[in-house]
């Protein structure tokens, strides 16, 4: 291994020099050197080149793959994709691929033990603004060193879960037994060090599943295994460099992102583990990791109130910065409404909508309920900017005829845009009930209404 | 062996730093001086060379208990009626390098406390405990101005950090802290032109620069996190490319996490709420910190407990 590693982004003359030359316009462009420039500029594909040389395409498609790779673990619905990200920082793009959880259980814990742990993952679920937030994969942990002990637990968990599952055990045999196993399940096996490296290498090729490279002493050692395995035949490679601290754990991984997606070294663009733990101190490392990169994070164990700031914290980071999470603008009947049921508005961003949606559940009381279009700004935001004027809800009101729906001729709006109250009256004709600022207010005032 | 190269950015800005609180040797009564801000390089990078002051914690003493929430106060007890015993109890049990007092009873809509009343808190705070203190007035703009007034010539010779000013309301605030050389917020409403602006205006006026930190606005956790999460990375990225008017230090006040619904709820399903209630803020301020908090002020001991032992790591223990 040398520095032939570093691979820059070719630019347009660099490409060119690959091609062959011929100017013979078979690419649908004039020259080669024009096809060089839209190939730099990824307007072209390669193959569109009859005459490129075998050595050029994979020159050049080394250089074209995508700068972290996609790795696969489960199957079906629950599946789970990490990696290819391409950007350092929310804001200059978005983050695609949230941060996978895992709840690990030991192969030395009683048969009792495994279910509740098995329960306990999968309880560790909450709906949240119309998202389902939880637990992803559930690993399996070779603590007893026992490979049938092993490859059992393995078997009767998978049978027990739909979620995706990881394998921990650095011992090639143990591996090949549990993983043969589960093997349709394409579990991710955890997985190659410096000792094992080949033998590992071998299972995962042989049972084509995902494997962790763990080699903690430095990013350099990593690197070499890395490619090590890689020349075995493994192609879905995930990365662990066993973070000792926090500084350890931001920093390898923004190091390894930044010189992946930059394109400064392409050795390590693969998913980062990161081995939790238990305990505060593992939430602290789940939290920087949902923020700096981590693309699998595996808790020996984790309580509801700490997992439900995690898991929003992880919603919240990989939100799209240029779409809110929004829901459809329309009129929702709300606990089986009739002519008689109050109408109210509110706005299409989620929170907003979910937030009013839950209180009105929990007063049982039926009512129309009109989400305007505010492209998903909450009810303050949406006023400040005018995406949310009298004018827009009346409009909202005609269109879906909501003074069908509800006749008693009068409509309650959040209390912080009283200030619209006269003209959404006139402008509708409805009489203008100013609610709560809050709309946990809203229970107590639709029971007066009743 | 193969060699990973370490992706050292060559960051031409550098952000500037504050002090607050005074010593005896600059006149004030301070124990210890609180210096923020002065990275070179993104949060938490050491091979970047940034991290020269530790970030340093605030704990929230407000003068009266009116939007209070129950469930924080318990780890107060009755301390939280008297904000002298509430700030020593920040300070002698939890450890924080300042007190962030809120006078929120100066509010002309409430209680309405004379301006007078307010500075004597601050007089009081201030000879309790030995460390520097960020003070805040109520958000009304009329009453601010003369509450900060009075209490900038009580503080005259501690160096307070006063909080805040805004686009439309900045002359009284920082008129107050020129006179007595007090630090001053520069609030801006999640968004980085804002958050120049203001800057900006208070230069113009004749704010020095050393003298300013920015209150970018910070959302809390499931309530507009992420936007802050960016627009603190951006205000960042952009004073370290060179943007002089967004080279100073950044306050986060995370006690906004409170206010998320979640974070306080009894409910079963979602856990233990004095837990959930403590990492809702830690989380809060943990996201402040990734993105570029220099200072943050904060509700919660058990969170303020959390934040510290994460920076404790994150600046190289173990
Ligand atoms: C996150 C945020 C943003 C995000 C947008 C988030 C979004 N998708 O909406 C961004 C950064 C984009 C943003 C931008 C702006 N923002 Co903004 N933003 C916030 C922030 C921090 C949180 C808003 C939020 O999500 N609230 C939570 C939701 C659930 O609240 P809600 O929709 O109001 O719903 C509640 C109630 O209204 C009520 N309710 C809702 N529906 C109904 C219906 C009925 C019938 C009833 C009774 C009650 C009810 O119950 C709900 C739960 O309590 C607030 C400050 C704060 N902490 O509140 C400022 C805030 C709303 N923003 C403000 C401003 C001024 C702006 C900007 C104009 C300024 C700027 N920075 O450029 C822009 C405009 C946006 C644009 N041009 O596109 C001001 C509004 C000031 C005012 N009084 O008008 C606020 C209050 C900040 C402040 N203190 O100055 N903002
Ligand atoms: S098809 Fe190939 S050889 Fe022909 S012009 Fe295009 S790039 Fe050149």
């Amino acid at each position: 291994m040398s520095c032939s590693e570093v691979i820059e982004v070719p630019t347009a003359m660099e490409i060119f020099k690959l091609l062959p030359k011929k100017n013979c316009g078979e690419c649908k462009f004039p020259t080669c050197l024009a096809f060089a420039m839209q190939l730099a500029n990824q307007k072209a594909k390669l193959e569109d080149c009859p005459y490129v040389s075998d050595q050029a395409k994979a020159t050049l498609a080394a250089s074209a793959a995508p700068p972290i790779r996609l790795v696969k673990i489960g199957t079906g619905s629950n599946a789970i994709e990490v990696g290819d990200e391409t950007e350092l920082y929310r804001h200059e793009k978005k983050f695609f691929h949230p941060t996978a959880y895992a709840l690990i259980i030991s192969d030395s814990s009683s048969d009792d033990e495994i279910k509740a742990k098995v329960e306990k993952a999968h309880s560790l679920r909450f709906e949240r603004v119309g998202q389902l937030l939880k637990m992803d994969m559930i690993g399996i942990k070779n603590d007893s060193g026992n490979a049938e002990r092993f490859a059992a637990v393995a078997e009767k968990v998978s049978k027990m879960t739909d979620l995706p599952m990881i394998l921990v055990s650095d011992k090639p045999d143990a591996m090949k037994l549990a993983a043969s196993k589960i093997a349709a399940k394409v579990p991710l096996l955890h997985g190659a060090n410096l000792s094992n490296a080949e033998a590992m290498a071998a299972v995962a090729k042989e049972t084509k599943c995902p494997l962790v490279v763990y080699e903690d002493t430095s990013l350099n050692q990593l690197a070499d295994l890395v490619a090590k395995v890689k020349t075995a035949g493994v192609e879905d490679i995930v990365l662990d460099f066993g973070a000792k601290t926090l500084k350890d754990l931001i920093e390898k991984s923004t190091i390894i992102r930044k010189i992946s997606v930059k394109k400064i070294f392409r050795g390590l663009g693969y998913p980062i583990f990161v081995y939790a733990g238990e305990g505060e101190r593992a939430i602290l490392r789940g939290l920087i990791s949902t923020m700096k990169y981590g693309s699998i994070v595996a808790f020996d164990d984790i309580d509801p109130a700490t997992a439900l700031p995690l898991y929003v914290l992880r919603q919240n980071i990989y939100t799209d910065p240029q779409v809110p999470i929004q829901v459809k603008p329309d009129l929702y009947a709300i606990n089986n409404p009739n002519e008689k049921s109050p109408l109210l508005f509110t706005t299409n961003f989620s929170l907003t909508y979910f937030t009013v949606v839950g209180d009105i559940e929990k007063s049982k009381i039926p009512v129309w309920l009109q989400v305007i279009d505010t492209e998903g700004l909450s009810v303050m935001t949406a006023f400040a900017a005018g995406k949310l004027t009298p004018e827009m809800v009346a409009k909202a009101l005609e269109a879906s005829g909501a003074k069908n729906k509800s006749k008693r001729g009068e409509i309650i709006i959040p209390g912080m845009v009283a200030r619209m109250s006269s003209k959404l009256q006139e402008l509708t004709g409805l009489k203008v009930i100013v609610g709560p600022k809050e709309s946990s207010g809203l229970p107590k005032l639709l029971k007066s209404l009743e | 062996m193969v060699e990973v190269p370490i992706p050292k950015e060559k960051w031409t800005g550098k952000i500037g730093t504050t002090i607050i609180g005074a010593t005896a040797e600059d006149g004030g009564t301070r124990g210890k001086k609180v210096v923020i801000g002065g990275e070179t390089g993104m949060p938490f990078l050491s091979f970047e060379g940034s991290i020269v002051n530790r970030p340093a914690i605030a704990g929230e003493v407000i003068d009266t208990l009116r939007d209070y929430p129950l469930l924080a106060r318990k780890a107060f007890g009755d301390a939280v009626e008297d904000p002298v015993q509430w700030s020593k109890a920040w300070v002698e049990k939890y450890g924080v390098d300042l007190i962030c007092l809120k006078l929120q009873s100066t509010n002309p809509e409430e209680e309405n406390k004379s301006p007078q009343e307010a500075a004597e808190t601050v007089r009081k705070v201030l000879a309790a405990v030995p460390v520097p203190l960020v003070v805040y007035g109520c958000g009304h703009e009329e009453k601010d101005a003369k509450t900060m007034e009075a209490v900038s010539n009580i503080g005259a010779k501690e160096r307070l950090l006063l909080g805040h000013a805004e686009e439309s309301a900045y002359k009284s605030i920082a008129a107050a802290s020129m006179a007595n050389n007090h630090a001053l917020i520069a609030f801006s409403n999640l968004d980085i032109n804002l958050a120049k602006q203001i800057n900006i205006l208070l230069t113009d006026f004749g704010v020095k620069k050393e003298n300013i930190v920015a209150d970018p606005l910070m959302a809390s956790l499931g309530m507009g996190l992420e936007y802050s999460y960016s627009v603190n990375e951006r205000i960042r990225l952009a004073a370290l490319m060179g943007d002089s008017m967004l080279q100073v230090p950044m306050v986060c006040d995370t006690t906004i996490a409170w206010k998320a619904r979640e974070a306080t709820e009894e409910n079963d399903k979602l856990g233990d709420v004095d837990v959930r209630a403590a990492w809702w803020e830690a989380t809060t301020a943990l996201a402040a910190l990734v993105s570029g908090a220099d200072m943050l002020i904060m509700r919660s001991p058990k969170a303020v407990e959390i934040v510290k032992k994460a920076l404790h790591e994150l600046l190289g223990g173990d």
